[in-house]
Parts: C-alpha cells; sequence; structure tokens
C-alpha cells in the first residue's frame, strides 16, 4: 500500500496529449448535466418571485426577492381548508411514508426471501412465483379492493393505513433472494454448527451481509413512497396526514376559484419536496461504495 | 475427545440417488482418519452425515456413547472446517473465532481468553482485528482451523481444507494440521481427493469409490497392500502398474510373452498382476522385456514410461542410474507382486 504513494523521482514527462475524445465526452455529459438541472433550477428561480408576477409572465430565469418570503409561507403559513396544516407537517408526513415504506417493504421482502432460500419449504419455489407475479398487479390495478378493504378495517386516515398495503414487495423480495443464493452455503452450515439458530444466523450474519443490498433498496424504495400520491390522496382526507407532494397541488388548486393561485408557494415546496430523496441518495451512494470496496465474500 | 462409529450408515439423497452405500467403521478416540477417493465418491455426504448437516438416510451413527442421528450439528460437540474456509466476511477475525463461543453462552472475557490462546497456537495473534479479506489464504485457512480449535470439541472435521493453497503452503499446513492435530489429542476425519494428503496425515486412511469402501488400513497397508485395482492405481504416485496375466503352475505369464515368473500364490486363470514402479530393477539378465519410451527426470528419481507387451508400465530408478530409451530388461521384485481378479478386480 504505502509503496505506491512513494514519490517517484522527477522524470521529464512527455507533455500529455490533448484527447479530443475525453473533451468531447465530457461536453456531452456537462450539456446532459445542465439540460437536466434546468426544470429544478427554474423552479428555484420561479420561486423567489411573488404570485401576481409569475401568473402574469409565466416562469422565470432570474431571482427575485420573494424567496425568503415564499419559503417561509409555504413551510409555516397554515393553510387548507382547516387551516391546520404547514409544510413542516406534510414534510413530516412525507417521511414517515417515506421512511415507514422503505424499512417496512426492506423487513418484509428480507424475512420472505429468508423463508424461501433458506428454509425447505414444501412450496417454496411456487410461493415465489407467486409473489413475483404480483410484480404485474401494482397498487394501481388492485386499488379498489384495497381501499375497500383498509376502509373495511377502519384504517382510513391512519399511517397504518397510508404505510402497510404498499409494503409487500415483489422487487424487494426478488432481489434479496438472488442475493441470498448467492452467500456460499457453507456460511449458514458453519454458523448452525457454530450454535446460531434460524433467528441468529437472520441477524448476525445475513443482514449484516446484506447491508450494501438494503442500502440500494432503501434508495429506491423511500423515493418511491415519498412520491406516492394515488393511494395517499385515496386513503386520507383528513388534511393532517397530507404529504408535500399532496400539498404543492392543494396549494395550485385551492385558489383558483377567487385569486391567482400561490405559484410562488407550490414551487417553493416542491423545492423542498426533491431536497430528502436527492439527500438520501447521496447519503446512501457514499455507504454503497464503501460497502462495495471495503471487503466482501 | 470421542470415538465415532458408523454402523450400517447409508445415505440416499432424496432425487433418489444412492451417494453412500451401507458402511460400517468405527474411528477410535484420537485417531487421525482420512477419507479418501476421487470426486464425487460421497467422501463430503459421509463427512456431513457425521457433522449432522445431511440427515441419515439408514443406519445409526455415535459419537462417544452417544446415538447422535437426531442431533442438531450445533450439540454434537463437533467442529468443522470448509473447502472455502466459510468465515464470516463482515466479521474480525476475532470474532469468527469467537462466535461459536458467544453462542454457547462462554463469558466475555473467557471468550478473550481463548480466542487469544488459539490464535497464538495458530499464528494469527497480529491478525486478530483484521477481516478475512484482508487476509492472505493461508492465513484465511488458519482462522478457519482457529474457529475449530477454540471450542475444543471432541471431534474435528474437515472437508479438503487445503485445496484452495498452492502447493508450497499445502505442504506446510499439512504438516501443521497433522502436528496440531497431535498436540491436542482430538479425534479427526478427513476429507481429500490427494492421495499424498491421505498417506502422509492419516493414522488410518479409508478408501472411497463410488458410495463404497474399498479398503480401510494404514497408510502403509493401503500403499503397500491394496485390497483392489482401484487401490492400486488410486493410491500412489505413480500409481501401481497393473498388468493383465495368466496364472497357472505357480507362475504368471505375461499374455502373448514367455515370460515367466515364480510366484507363491496356487490360483489358476487370468489375473491383473501389479508392483509398484519401484519395485522393479533395470537388470540385463531380468526375465522381462520392458520398452522404455519417455524418460521423465523428477530430481531425486526418474521415471521410465514404456511398455511390457504393449501394456502401460513404468519403472522407477535412482537419480544416479542410467537409462536410456529403446528395449531393456527388468526384473521384478517377486516379494512386491500383488495379484488380483482380473473380473472382481479384487486382491487374491
Ligand atoms: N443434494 C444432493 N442431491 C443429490 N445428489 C447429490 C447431492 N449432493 C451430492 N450429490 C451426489 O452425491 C455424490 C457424492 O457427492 P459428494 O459427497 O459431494 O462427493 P465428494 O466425494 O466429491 O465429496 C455425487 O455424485 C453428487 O453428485
Ligand atoms: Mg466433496
Amino acid at each position: 500500500m504505502a509503496d505506491t504513494t512513494l514519490e517517484t523521482p522527477a522524470v521529464t514527462r512527455p507533455r500529455r496529449k490533448i484527447k479530443w475524445a475525453t473533451i468531447g465526452d465530457h461536453t456531452v455529459l456537462i450539456l446532459g448535466s445542465l439540460l437536466m438541472m434546468l426544470p429544478p433550477l427554474l423552479a428555484l428561480t420561479t420561486a423567489s418571485h411573488d404570485a401576481v408576477t409569475i401568473h402574469r409572465e409565466g416562469l422565470q430565469l432570474t431571482l427575485g426577492d420573494d424567496l425568503g418570503k415564499n419559503f417561509n409561507a409555504a413551510m409555516f403559513e397554515k393553510g387548507g381548508f382547516t387551516q391546520t396544516v404547514d409544510g413542516t407537517l406534510m414534510l413530516m408526513n412525507s417521511f414517515i411514508l417515506g421512511i415507514g415504506f422503505a424499512v417496512g417493504k426492506i423487513v418484509i421482502s428480507m424475512m420472505a426471501a429468508y423463508a424461501i432460500v433458506y428454509f425447505r419449504l414444501r412450496f417454496a419455489t411456487l410461493a415465489f412465483w407467486v409473489i413475483f407475479t404480483t410484480l404485474l398487479l401494482p397498487l394501481e390495478v388492485r386499488i379498489l379492493p384495497s381501499y375497500e378493504a383498509i376502509q373495511k378495517l377502519g384504517l382510513t386516515n391512519t399511517y397504518t393505513g397510508l404505510i402497510v398495503p404498499l409494503i409487500a414487495s415483489a422487487t424487494g423480495t426478488f432481489f434479496f433472494r438472488q442475493f441470498f443464493m448467492s452467500v456460499p452455503e457453507e456460511l449458514a452450515e458453519a454458523a448452525r454448527i457454530d450454535g446460531a439458530g434460524p433467528w441468529k444466523f437472520f441477524i448476525d450474519i445475513l443482514v449484516p451481509l446484506s447491508r450494501t443490498m438494503i442500502a440500494a433498496i432503501f434508495i429506491i424504495m423511500f423515493v418511491f413512497g415519498w412520491n406516492q400520491y394515488l393511494w395517499p390522496t385515496l386513503i386520507t382526507t383528513d388534511e393532517s396526514f397530507f404529504t408535500l407532494v399532496r400539498g404543492i397541488k392543494q396549494i395550485v388548486l385551492s385558489y383558483t376559484d377567487s385569486q391567482i393561485p400561490e405559484h410562488g408557494q407550490a414551487l417553493a415546496l416542491a423545492i423542498v419536496a426533491m431536497i430528502p430523496p436527492v439527500a438520501i441518495v447521496v447519503f446512501f451512494q457514499n455507504w454503497f461504495v464503501k460497502g462495495l470496496t471495503e471487503s466482501d465474500k | 475427545m470421542a470415538q465415532v462409529s458408523l454402523e450400517g450408515i447409508r445415505k440416499v439423497y432424496p432425487n433418489g440417488f444412492q451417494a453412500v452405500e451401507t458402511t460400517s467403521f468405527t474411528i477410535q478416540d484420537g485417531e487421525f482418519v482420512v477419507l479418501v477417493g476421487p470426486s464425487g465418491c460421497g467422501k463430503s455426504t459421509l463427512l456431513r452425515m457425521i457433522a449432522g448437516l445431511e440427515d441419515i438416510t439408514e443406519g445409526t451413527l455415535k459419537i462417544g456413547d452417544r446415538v447422535v442421528n437426531d442431533v442438531d450439528p450445533a450439540d454434537r460437540d463437533i467442529a468443522m472446517v470448509f473447502q472455502n474456509y466459510a468465515l464470516y466476511p463482515h466479521m474480525t477475525v476475532r470474532k469468527n473465532i469467537g462466535y461459536g463461543l458467544k453462542n454457547r453462552g462462554t463469558p466475555t472475557a473467557e471468550i478473550a481468553a481463548k480466542v487469544e490462546d488459539a490464535a497464538k497456537m495458530l499464528n494469527l495473534a497480529e491478525y486478530l482485528d483484521r477481516k478475512p479479506a484482508q487476509l492472505s489464504g493461508g492465513q484465511r485457512q488458519r482462522v478457519a482451523m482457529g474457529r475449530a480449535v477454540v471450542r475444543d470439541p471432541a471431534l474435528f472435521l474437515f472437508d479438503e481444507p487445503l485445496s484452495n493453497l498452492d502447493a508450497k503452503l499445502r505442504n506446510q499446513m499439512r504438516i501443521e494440521i497433522k502436528a496440531l492435530q497431535r498436540r491436542l489429542g482430538t479425534t479427526a476425519v478427513y476429507v481429500t481427493h490427494d492421495q499424498v494428503e491421505a498417506m502422509t496425515m492419516a493414522d488410518r486412511i479409508i478408501v472411497l469409490n463410488a458410495g463404497k469402501i474399498e479398503q480401510i488400513g494404514t497408510p502403509s497397508e493401503i500403499y503397500h497392500n491394496p485390497a483392489s485395482t482401484f487401490v492400486a492405481s488410486f493410491m500412489g504416485a505413480p500409481p501401481m502398474n497393473l498388468i493383465e496375466a495368466e496364472m497357472g503352475q505357480g507362475q504368471v505369464r505375461i499374455n502373448g510373452y514367455d515370460q515367466l515368473l515364480p510366484v507363491p500364490e496356487t490360483y489358476a486363470g487370468s489375473v491383473t498382476m501389479g508392483i509398484r514402479p519401484e519395485d522393479v530393477v533395470l537388470d540385463d539378465r531380468g526375465s522381462v522385456t520392458f520398452r522404455v519410451d519417455i524418460l521423465e527426470e523428477l530430481g531425486a528419481h526418474r521415471l521410465l514410461h514404456g511398455a511390457i507387451a504393449d501394456q502401460p508400465f513404468t519403472v522407477m530408478i535412482g537419480k544416479d542410474d542410467t537409462a536410456e530409451t529403446g528395449e531393456t530388461r527388468i526384473t521384478l521384485k517377486p516379494e512386491a507382486l500383488r495379484l488380483f481378479d482380473k473380473a472382481t478386480g479384487q486382491k487374491l
């Protein structure tokens, strides 16, 4: 290790050639990322203008004076019909949904995959394929029966009703199954001889081994849960359960009859709604790379 | 420490494949027994039944005085070393070695002391805080050994523990494992497909072929008195020469040639005659003609590959003896001749 950092004696190095291909690649990449960054940037600049300007002149590319005001209003001003919800509450609800959704999916799918891979169940393969085919039945397809079930259980307007029907995950089960099958069988056998029962093996060995998988699935599922729109709209009528994604819509809609919609506030809220998923991706990506390079198998 | 006895053990896999035919043998307390045979002959299956990782289809397995057919692997008082070591990748060496003790509720201080002891014994002391990925193959192998010895089990089980090492390390670990087992006095069952490992490490060798025991014996017995042509050709490098011959009137006649050898047995009919390459001497007045095709230089000695009466044959000569390709005459040491039934391959 240490040797590689040792300085080599100064050798006259041939002048580096300009690599046109590299420059070309980077130009494309930079242009691409600028293009991708444009909408959030526009949202940010537009959010710094007052509602009247936006309504009259459309999206703004320059920074206005109302950025702080709009963010403040979006986050802390009580709104909605009941005048009880503000941005912070919706932010919290979004977090509850996103984290509950991601954690629930990971726990359920890991345990399902564990059962399928490590236990001699009579119909393990069949069970797996049944789970797998539910990929063909996303929430949108089964939304009416799901709604009916939750309603009959009296779980509308609860976090349980919001989260639990969404956490069964064929995708997660599939990924964990593939991962568990790649773990050498001898590991389970060694643990068995070492006196670790099924639960201990799961907690002490499989879960730590899966941490990069868990991080990856957490990212995907958190963002997915965060962006849920249809299900929360159906299952929660009480405004105190509103999430950010719904709140944005609410701001734009609720004023249409009498006044100009608060576009500035809506965009400010949209930016707030964008930050946590981005932060989560950045945060976990670090982990991800570390987990992959550090050791393993 | 314990004696292990297998009584009429048989294994049929759920798909109907019989991996181990009905077998019985007893391993003495403190003995180092090597199960050897070609790949796929059922060695691992047999070992895994002793470990409890595989159900026993039929028969009784005893470790000590206890019938353990239905005892969980964790409660059999055994330790196993796997071919790929099966170290826990996310745990340090210290945790890897101590995991079994921890699961058994050993007090933390005692675990620490035992792990230190085991590490010292295996020259691992300075690596205790590393993860397996940061170790060399040989060191990982030692960690696997450490995990086994730290629990002071009644029985060690090894499944080809050295096959992932390079030749030099393998030779070294072979000696170390054997010495360790000697020192601890723990009964050991060791599975390998490498006959050199079997010969050098075993107190007793069990030769398996296609799920059946061909022979049980000390390395010397196995080498000098193979029970069948299979054992004769599997054990020893180079293997024993096997030549088809006719026998009668106290003489062996190698097919088609008038080459007669006096032998003590009184048997008439077709036989397979076996002789180790080192039991043949080049001798101008010898009674057998040997055609040398290839000379193989091995340093300490030389191998002459060729044929007797068009049947492949190998002769080993000392490094100072001279030889060249072409016809030469040889003498077979009569006391070293082994005779097998030609049809069954069993020793006569
Ligand atoms: N789970 C299994 N189901 C069916 N057949 C198996 C199973 N495991 C091993 N076998 C077969 O049993 C035979 C012996 O296997 P094994 O004991 O692993 O051989 P080896 O001597 O190489 O260790 C092989 O022919 C193998 O294909
Ligand atoms: Mg094997």
